[in-house]
């Protein structure tokens, strides 16, 4: 149990996946203008980031492994994941609509999204067993919906701002992330177990 | 002449991937604390970019539009377990820093957005150039970063020591930094582009 709490707690506060690990940058600043975008977008990841994770795990555990292809992961996961973005699309159209709509327009971009790939690979190299990998997948992407709509809120804020005219936009708004991130590095010393 | 020239120019400066059209922003900044790195990172990049762009501009006519992403994405990833296995093999110690940014090349937007806005339209030689352009102007730009971010953290270029390593700010080279000299840069970069 110490080693779940130990993983969620690493995962999303002390190696956040956007402020430690730099991964999912374009989503936290393309998507990031308003809240509700914003938590729209940490929705959207998180259900296939968690999915992604047990699909990969699975095929690497049962198929990659055992028949010495480990070569083709990197092909093989992100075939699995753009295939599982594309399904994901058709099936909410389908069956859930009301969340289709809400998730819809966020759900092609995340093929390109590299925290889902990234953790597909992270916890293969780290050796988790299944249990392992879904709670540190689901924590990360906690962590990133977490991370982006703590973003979201200051931007909403930063363009009501006076800033000079070169760092309006992008310059700005990544300066602000730094200083996000340096809050964040306060978790660091956090341990357990 | 004067239009190769400008293809592979384009890159550098007008459609710079970094600071102007703000793409590839993970290896940007994971992978920029120190010079070398950032050059590596943009180096294998370059490779990578380079040759999807010619099997794409050589396969274009031949794959139906319906299925090109998908099609793009499977040249890119076999190009990119190409670049893995031999970097694994010639430069451990580089593959193990990089680490999980040599596969996530796969998920770069600017290789897919290339292979998508020029290879799929153009010949094989402008698609090469292009290529070396575009991947020039992220090996500059990620140089740049993490030549700063190196210089500020902790005294050094390319490892050869400007000032007194206690003097610098560790910040640079630890996540924080990584954001701020970007965003620092990239205001810079608008400025110098917006004055002429």
């Amino acid at each position: 149990m110490l080693e779940y709490i130990s993983i969620i707690i690493t995962a999303i506060f002390v190696n956040n996946i956007v402020f430690a690990q730099f991964l999912g940058i374009c989503p936290f600043i393309g998507v990031s203008r308003k809240l509700s975008s914003a938590v729209g977008m940490g929705a959207a990841v998180t259900f296939v980031m968690v999915l992604a994770t047990a699909i990969t795990w699975l095929l690497q555990d049962l198929v990659l492994t055992p028949f010495g292809l480990g070569f083709m992961q990197t092909i093989v996961f992100i075939l699995v994941i753009a295939a599982l973005v594309q399904m994901l699309e058709i099936i909410l159209k389908k069956i859930a609509p009301v969340l289709y709509s809400a998730l819809g327009v966020f759900l092609p971009l995340i093929t390109t999204n590299c925290a889902v790939l990234g953790v597909a690979i992270t916890v293969v190299q780290k050796n988790m067993n299944m249990g392992q990998s879904l709670v540190y997948a689901v924590a990360t992407a906690i962590g990133f919906t977490m991370a982006i709509s703590i973003f979201a809120g200051i931007r909403e804020q930063l363009a009501l701002a006076d800033t000079p005219k070169a760092m309006r936009g992008v310059p700005i708004a990544l300066i602000c992330a730094g200083l996000l991130a340096m809050a964040f590095m306060g978790f660091s010393g956090i341990k357990i177990g | 002449m004067n239009d190769k020239l400008r293809i592979l120019f384009n890159g550098i400066i007008a459609e710079n991937p970094t600071f102007v059209l703000m793409l590839g922003m993970c290896p940007t900044l994971g992978t920029t604390g120190s010079a070398i790195n950032g050059m590596s990172m943009g180096l294998a990049t370059m490779a990578v970019l380079i040759c999807s762009n010619v099997v794409i501009s050589l396969i274009k006519n031949f794959v139906p539009s319906k299925v090109r992403i998908p099609a793009y994405i499977v040249v890119i990833a076999a190009f990119v377990s190409v670049l893995q296995l031999v970097m694994e093999a010639y430069v451990p110690s580089l593959y193990a820093t990089l680490g999980i940014f040599i596969p996530l090349i796969v998920v770069n937007c600017i290789v897919l957005g290339r292979a998508e806005a020029f290879a799929s339209r153009h010949g094989v030689l402008d698609s090469c150039l292009d290529g070396i352009g575009i991947g020039l102007g992220f090996t500059i730009a990620l140089t740049l970063l993490g030549a700063v971010r190196e210089l500020l953290g902790t005294g050094k270029i390319f490892d050869a020591a400007i000032y007194p390593e206690q003097y610098g700010s560790l910040v640079f080279v630890l996540a924080p930094g990584a954001f701020i000299a970007l965003g620092l840069l990239i205001a810079l970069f608008t400025k110098l582009r917006t004055a002429k």
